[in-house]
């Protein structure tokens, strides 16, 4: 059987799976005033987010912001200190795990070591006590999903951690999840491996349909994966929004900071360069260096500085400079057609130049 | 880690040393038990199989060996469940009392056998006397379960600790309840642990005099009381040497196993 073949069949049965309560109305995850509190410790400070059916949701903080705690909460390894959970409408709050209808792939994998490959993709079905003719026949489709339908018989051991990881993959959703949580899925990989392992994701949570919520502290993976995200920072979330939005709008200076890089400007230099109080940002790639001398485009803004640090980094050239009020910006050129940014050294002067549209007025 | 070649080779010197002090005994017993000359003389005058063929017709020998594998058998079985319900208790819930639990859990094997053996028999005769408890097979098997359990306990704990709860949370999150959990993902974790438990404590169990000769009673005798009673007997010398060169082996064979089973230092953690 070919593998779009096997994808179809996949699909289909996702599609017929009963989902009564699933309308397209009711969120598959709703989390209200979700707190949780380790002894003194505040890890999850107050969380309300809705997750629709069949997105692909990332939550993205720094270690210790509270996402992995959140989504243990929605696993049920965890009781909120207070707070609700709901999954697909109903209040899931107090349900031990193995009575929540969402599958997790740990950051580790956690397969059994003691199983092979296929028992271990087959134990969801087992302890759900589903026919014996249909399990072989699940476990197969799942393996075949994750490129693994010759590996059922080895041991978690004898394969490679991009293997082991699409293992947890197929152990996970084999029972048809309402929801899958993926925790750091893609950490433990290598760079190249977790580039692929990003597209497999994705076309698989495309074939699949079932809501996949992940947690990260990787923006870029953010980004790269997900339809809509979560900022998180100290137990709150920062802000909510599809990846394009939140990119290009971020709400506050974390965020901005966060979530690609930003230049803020605030105090002195935002009186001094834009004219008025506030907080600002301006990501690097949309600061161009003005030729000097060259008059500042209507609406543009243009700040005089003096060179600090030129760093070359492949596709691009990052220039640090030091501008008016202590203020230190970064711009990133593209070096489409020089290879070092244009003709630029430490200690020249220059000048940056940016549209006004380029700009977002931020929370500090 | 690289050593000067002149404290390399004496501290070969020091081994060899030290290990010939512990074994060559033990050898000699084994030797012995070959030794046609009654009173052991060094060296041996002749080979003779005569002693193993008296000790395999010796009865007391014989039903000695039978209570010690019985008492062992049944010891170890109750370590096993009392001990891996305390180290399951202990790892996988917090209550209050927890660590004073485990201490008292631990405490007996480093409490003398004499005083063990005595609180032991106070209770059964004295206390437990009067409602019909005498001392017998069943107090000796109660006697070494309270070390047995210890060695279990410290094997299942060790090995829970080291398995993190990934795997059974892991578990219960594909929707094995906890009673599934615990079958399919926590024993066969921890099997390693529980076999090389076992067999050590057989092994104490075995070997064990101390406590025995204060649970035992008149009518049981296990094997090492058996060699105790019958070493100064001058016509049974020769068949006590046969008896303890196998015990010697018996003992050896299960420590060896735990230490391949288990892949870490079982040793250290008697």
């Amino acid at each position: 059987m070919s593998d779009s073949r096997i994808a179809k069949a996949t699909v289909d049965e996702f599609e017929h799976a009963d989902r009564a309560t699933n309308s397209a109305a009711v969120p598959q995850v709703s989390l209200r005033a979700l707190r949780k509190t380790f002894g003194a410790v505040t890890a999850v400070d107050g969380i309300d987010l809705d997750i629709a059916d069949g997105e692909f949701f990332a939550m993205l903080g720094p270690s210790g912001s509270g996402k992995t705690t959140v989504l243990r909460m929605i696993a049920g390894f965890e009781q909120p200190t207070s707070g609700s959970v709901f999954l697909g409408g109903v209040d899931a709050t107090t349900l031990p795990p193995f009575r929540r209808d969402v599958n997790t792939v740990f950051q580790d994998y956690a397969l059994f070591p003691h199983m092979t490959v296929a028992q271990n993709v087959e134990y969801g079905l087992l302890v759900h006590r589903v026919p014996r003719a249909e399990r072989a026949r699940r476990v197969g489709e799942a393996l075949d999903m994750v490129r693994l339908g010759e590996h059922g018989r080895r041991k978690p051991t004898q394969l490679s951690g991009g293997q082991r990881q699409r293992v947890a993959l197929a152990r996970a959703l084999v029972n048809r999840p309402r929801v899958l949580l993926l925790d750091e899925p893609l950490g433990a990989l290598d760079l190249k491996l977790r580039e692929q392992m990003q597209l497999e994701l994705k076309a698989i949570q495309r074939e699949v349909g079932i809501t996949f919520l992940f947690v990260t502290h990787d923006q870029d993976e953010a980004l790269t994966l997900c339809d809509r995200l979560a900022v998180f920072n100290n137990g709150r979330i920062e802000q909510v929004g599809r990846a394009e939005e939140v990119y290009e709008n971020p709400a506050t200076q974390f965020v901005a900071g966060f979530v690609g890089s930003s230049n803020v400007i605030s105090g002195a230099a935002a009186r001094a360069i834009v004219g008025r109080d506030g907080a600002f940002a301006v990501r690097p790639e949309k600061i161009a260096v003005a030729p000097s001398g060259s008059a500042t485009a209507p609406g543009s803004l243009t700040v005089a500085g003096v060179v600090q640090d030129v760093v070359y980094a492949g596709s691009t050239t990052r220039i640090v400079v030091a501008g008016p009020e202590g203020l230190i910006l970064t711009a990133t050129v593209l070096n489409a057609h020089s290879p070092d940014g244009g003709v630029v050294r430490r200690g020249d002067p220059i000048g940056l130049t940016w549209h006004e549209s380029a700009m977002r007025s931020i929370t500090v | 880690m690289r050593l000067p070649a002149g404290l390399r080779r004496s501290l070969v010197v020091f081994m060899v040393i030290g290990l010939a002090i512990l074994y060559l005994p033990l050898l000699l017993i084994v030797l012995n038990s070959f030794n046609s000359s009654r009173t052991f003389g060094f060296p041996p005058s002749g080979l003779t199989l005569e002693w193993w063929q008296k000790a395999a017709g010796s009865s007391g020998a014989l039903a000695a060996l039978g209570t010690s594998v019985f008492a062992g058998l049944f010891a170890t079985g109750i370590a096993l469940i009392l001990g891996t319900m305390a180290a399951f208790a202990v790892q996988r819930y917090r209550f209050f009392g927890r660590s004073t639990i485990s201490f008292l859990v631990v405490l007996p094997i480093t409490l003398p056998g004499i005083v063990t053996g005595i609180a032991l028999n106070a209770t059964f005769t004295s206390v437990l006397g009067p409602f019909g408890v005498g001392l017998g097979i069943a107090t000796v098997i109660i006697g070494h379960a309270t070390f047995c359990i210890v060695i279990v306990f410290n094997n299942v704990q060790a090995r829970l600790r080291r398995m993190g709860t990934a795997l059974e949370e892991a578990s219960a999150d594909l929707g094995a309840t906890g009673w599934q959990t615990f079958w399919r993902v926590t024993i066969p974790g921890v099997r390693g642990a529980l076999i090389a438990g076992a067999l050590l404590a057989f092994a104490l169990s075995f070997d064990e005099i101390v406590v025995t000769t204060f649970t035992a009673g008149p009518q049981v005798q296990t094997l090492p009381l058996w060699i105790f009673g019958n070493l100064f007997r001058p016509n049974q010398a020769p068949v006590v040497n046969v008896v303890a060169a196998v015990l010697t082996i018996v003992a050896i064979v299960p420590v060896w196993l735990a230490q391949r089973l288990s892949g870490d230092s079982v040793s250290s953690r008697i």
